[in-house]
């Protein structure tokens, strides 16, 4: 539900000149304008600045400091690893997914798309319960894990779990409208010309959503690393063991430590930018690619 | 189209892990939840989940989702009108930064905004003189569900504004129509089921957060905690079972709000495929 379908913009402007009776009175026109950057810049610009403000309000030595603590090293490489597993997994089971979905006629489609959406719909904090329920010490496997001396929750392998769940249906979300879109016609001229099934996929059908896919990673990785809630109820907040970046905030702010907790907090924030940069990368690529395609037809 | 062979290869593969893979990490954990409540009867599961504090948080979080949806509602079209229609300096950047609540992390915004709006914060320091309390009240919960929602309804009526064709709005105002008679009558019916789209897919998502609300929320019970809260809160005392009554009230709410959404774009999609 969080993820918007790359957009392909169809420029407004460029179809029709706007004449004065399709417009609106300037006046107006910049009222708007006004009133939207200031809604913009009161939710979105002026909370973003203040994440840098205050990573930086006592100096870059500071700064320096509290990421470099070892606890915070500690924090950034689970959130690496967690995004590290977490974003093949949900690639692969979305290529699948995709494949199955776009390529195929089949009973209970629409149902199974709605049911791969329903992590989108899940709060993050039921997200973790529900893995608790499962491994969990009372949990329906806990005591045989506890006989093997494993650990899911408040270990690794738990916070992984939590952080596929929240972020499972991304690439699925991307890949299905746009491989539905492109239809079977290339894959099944592959097939004729005597291509194996691996060879469609890597040669035809990949290649054709590349953009798509990419897209679908990045946000994957955005949220992957970013996620709070469900990671929060499954990690036991263990300093230096459990703790991912946005728990390493959560801890530092609650002991008052708010340099700390913002420069940590800053990197997080760049994160997300260079996600937001990528993106419109990504859809100034797509919709460079659909103009040529336009010209090359006309 | 005839019914006709599928000859490429793959189905059973990836449908087969498809569902498996769905199983494991989504409907055989979820399922946890609805079979964790059966130990509770009946009545003990009714008095958990309608005791005062958690009726409390329902309404909190309700209520805040439904204020935050409504204010991303008349913003976010606002936004979408300015970004497809207007010229401004700086605008591509603007339409990049409407996702920043996508790509935030949660726990980034919660301190983000409650410093900012706290009484010492840059906003929050220009308001308190005037008696208005941001961080640490409802009215902050507000605030961090209007952030985490406010992509929605921007990104769902901006597709349907870019395809909207000029030349029904020339025709009305060539009919006599003014400016405002064209949008109430033209366009706002046009753009109306992506805007209610947007506004549930915005409030479906406040109703389940929790990273950016608890910093900012100050957490009273009765006054500023939300349900995630209440369940985070349970599952810290080791009750389980109760933590996951709630969490299967929320669930249940989440989904007949997820099939509402299904149904909404669904209908969107018809409508503005039949309004060409």
């Amino acid at each position: 539900m969080s993820s918007a379908p790359i957009s392909q913009h169809s420029s407004y402007h460029k179809k029709v000149a706007r004449s004065r009776a399709t417009s609106e009175p300037i006046w107006i026109r910049w009222l708007l304008i006004g009133i939207t950057l200031m809604f913009l810049s009161l939710f979105l610009l002026v909370p973003l600045a203040a994440v840098f403000t205050e990573a930086l309000r006592k100096g870059f030595d500071t700064y320096i400091t509290a990421l470099s603590d070892p606890d915070a090293l500690s924090s950034i490489k689970l959130t690496l690893i967690a995004a590290a597993i977490a974003v093949p997994l949900n690639l692969v089971f979305g290529v699948a997914a995709a494949w199955a979905i776009a390529k195929f006629e089949f009973r209970g489609k629409s149902i199974l798309i709605t049911l791969i959406d329903l992590p989108f719909a899940v709060s993050p904090v039921i997200a973790g319960l529900i893995y608790v329920l499962i491994f969990g010490m009372q949990g329906w496997v806990g005591s045989t894990l506890i006989d093997h001396d494993l650990k899911v929750i408040f270990a690794i392998p738990g916070i992984v779990l939590a952080t596929v769940f929240v972020t499972f249906p991304f690439v699925a979300r991307e890949l299905i409208p746009l491989m539905q879109a492109q239809g079977k016609d290339e894959e099944e001229a592959g097939l004729v010309l005597g291509a194996s099934g691996w060879q469609i996929l890597w040669r035809i059908t990949l290649p054709n959503v590349k953009w798509g896919l990419l897209y679908g990673v990045i946000l994957t990785n955005a949220r992957a690393m970013g996620e709070f809630g469900a990671v929060s109820v499954v990690s036991g907040h263990i300093r230096g063991m459990t703790n991912t970046m946005p728990l390493h905030v959560e801890i530092l702010y609650n002991e008052y430590n708010y340099a700390a907790a913002f420069a940590v907090a800053s990197l997080l924030a760049l994160l997300a930018l260079v996600t937001l940069a990528l993106k419109s990368f990504i859809e100034w690529n797509v919709e460079r690619n659909a103009q040529q395609h336009e010209q090359s037809f006309n | 189209m005839a019914k006709q062979k599928n000859v490429l290869p793959g189905f059973n593969l990836s449908l087969g892990y498809t569902l498996l893979y769905l199983s494991l990490i989504v409907l055989i954990p979820l399922s946890a939840a609805f079979i964790k409540t059966t130990e509770l009867s009946f009545n003990e599961f009714w008095a958990v989940v309608t005791a005062p504090r958690v009726l409390a948080s329902y309404k909190l979080t309700f209520g805040a989702s439904l204020l935050a949806a409504l204010i991303n509602a008349v913003f976010g079209l606002l936004t979408a009108w300015v970004l497809v229609r207007y010229r401004f300096p700086g605008k591509k950047i603007i339409d990049a930064l409407v996702d920043l609540p996508f790509a935030l992390p949660t726990a980034v915004a919660g301190i983000a905004l409650t410093a900012v709006y706290a009484g010492n914060g840059w906003i929050g320091s220009w308001l308190e003189p005037h008696g208005i309390k941001v961080a640490f009240t409802p009215l902050g919960v507000i605030i961090a569900l209007t952030f985490i929602g406010l992509p929605f309804v921007v990104r769902t009526v901006q597709p349907v504004l870019e395809d909207l064709e000029a030349e029904t709005e020339e025709a009305a105002a060539s009919l006599g129509a003014n400016r405002w008679q064209t949008f109430t009558k033209i366009i706002f019916p046009a753009i109306w089921p992506a805007l209610l789209t947007g506004f549930a897919l915005a409030f479906a998502r406040a109703i389940g957060e929790y990273g950016s609300v608890i910093f900012i929320a100050g957490n009273v019970p009765f006054v500023s905690e939300i349900t995630p809260l209440i369940i985070i809160t349970k599952l810290e005392q080791y009750e389980y079972a109760s933590a996951t009554a709630v969490a299967v009230v929320m669930l249940v709410i989440s989904f007949l709000l997820l099939f509402a959404i299904n149904g909404l774009q669904w209908w969107s999609n018809r409508h503005v495929s039949a309004v060409r």
